[in-house]
């Protein structure tokens, strides 16, 4: 299979922070001796480093579907990375300590793309009811994990986006079914309104920080 | 570049968020539209040859960009070769609107700002911060206060060498 590896590696090595950075021991087989290599975990992507100045990962992990155990093993600190189905694959990883061990389990096991559309989803229901109906001002970004905008109404009136006028002659078509969450509308445009902020934050803290790498 | 192959063609299996028939031209010069699968799975943008069940390819959708192309199609480039371009022509304007703003919102990164949006929002609205339920409040790569530009240094909200 392709794959754009070429941005992968630039992913792995961009300027900002990881998720989690260290050492960690990787087993090359299954007889084979632990390899002490620097690990990268950015996203759902764990990348390895022959060492930490490597300027191109040896490799990376993609961590969907994955779990991650303890195991019993003559080496401390030992862990795996399970994945599913036939001739499964795993990865077996030692860390230097109890506390990254316990780091890196944690947080290997909250890496997941799934996992964080789950949380996303849920904090976007507890705010939509907490919020309560209210009118939408116009949305110019598309809500974070809807379903595409289209024509339908809200309890309020009509659908932000719609540029429809709302008695059109000629036959109008049956009106679509209510969206599912009423109240999210004031979401959207909210979001795009802090999205827009946080990002130009977040590239000023960016070039701040790469200038303070840049002294010694 | 090593990656686990085996588990990427289990993930393009997985359900969907989006997938259609479509154009697909690669990016190198005088590459010609091909008919392909189209299937958008967490991160990943995978294509299949329509009769086959592996893909031919994958892209990560990190770190890209996704852009309209005249008539009704949408390009997505990468931030370190924005020249390189893999090109797809939908059927219809609507159809290329849809992927568009999918695709957009596909990336690891995005989700992650949504994350850090909602939680603010909810602590402003209720006083509580609704990530101790699921345990993860003190993880750095969800803090919003890493993200104020007046701190002198970023402080626990940007991990770097654990």
């Amino acid at each position: 299979m392709k794959l754009n590896e070429r941005s992968l590696a630039s992913y792995a090595t961009s300027g900002a922070p990881a998720d989690r950075a260290g050492f960690l021991f990787q087993r090359a087989g299954r007889a084979a001796a632990y390899l002490r290599r620097w690990f990268v975990l950015r996203g759902n992507m764990l990348f390895y480093f022959e060492d930490a100045a490597s300027r191109e990962p040896a490799g990376v992990v993609i961590l969907e579907g994955c779990t991650v155990e303890l195991v019993e093993a003559a080496e401390e600190f030992a862990f795996a990375v399970r994945f599913a189905g036939a001739r499964a694959r795993a990865y077996e990883l030692a860390a230097e300590s109890q506390a990254a061990l316990e780091g890196w389990v944690k947080a290997l096991s909250r890496a997941s793309f799934d996992y964080l559309r789950l949380v996303v989803r849920e904090l976007e229901r507890q705010l939509a009811a907490v919020r309560g109906p209210a009118p939408a001002p116009p949305a110019r970004a598309l809500p974070p994990a809807a379903p595409p905008p289209g024509p339908a109404p809200r309890e309020n009136g009509r659908a932000a986006w719609s540029t429809a006028a709302p008695a059109a002659p000629g036959p109008a078509p049956p009106p679509p079914p209510p969206r599912r969450r009423a109240s999210a509308p004031s979401a959207p445009a909210a979001f795009a309104r802090l999205h827009e902020s946080y990002g130009r934050e977040v590239r000023a803290l960016r070039s701040l920080w790469l200038r303070g790498r840049a002294q010694p | 570049m090593r990656y686990n192959e085996k588990e990427l063609q289990a993930l393009s299996r997985q359900p969907a968020e989006l997938a259609a028939e479509l154009g697909m031209r690669g990016p190198k010069k005088g590459s010609v539209v091909k008919r392909r699968l189209v299937k958008l799975v967490v991160n990943f943008l995978f294509y299949f040859r329509t009769d086959e069940a592996e893909p031919v390819g994958a892209l990560l959708l990190e770190h890209c960009k996704v852009a309209q192309e005249e008539p009704s199609g949408f390009s997505i480039s990468f931030v370190e070769d924005p020249e390189r371009k893999y090109r797809f022509e939908c059927h219809s304007e609507e159809q290329c609107q849809e992927w568009i703003g999918a695709l957009r919102r596909a990336s690891y990164e995005f989700m992650r700002r949504s994350l850090i949006f909602y939680r603010n929002e909810i602590q402003k609205v209720t006083g509580k911060d609704p990530l101790e339920q699921f345990g993860i409040s003190e993880e750095a790569r969800f803090q919003l206060s890493g993200l104020q530009p007046s701190s002198p240094s970023l402080g626990p909200g940007f991990p770097g060498r654990a």
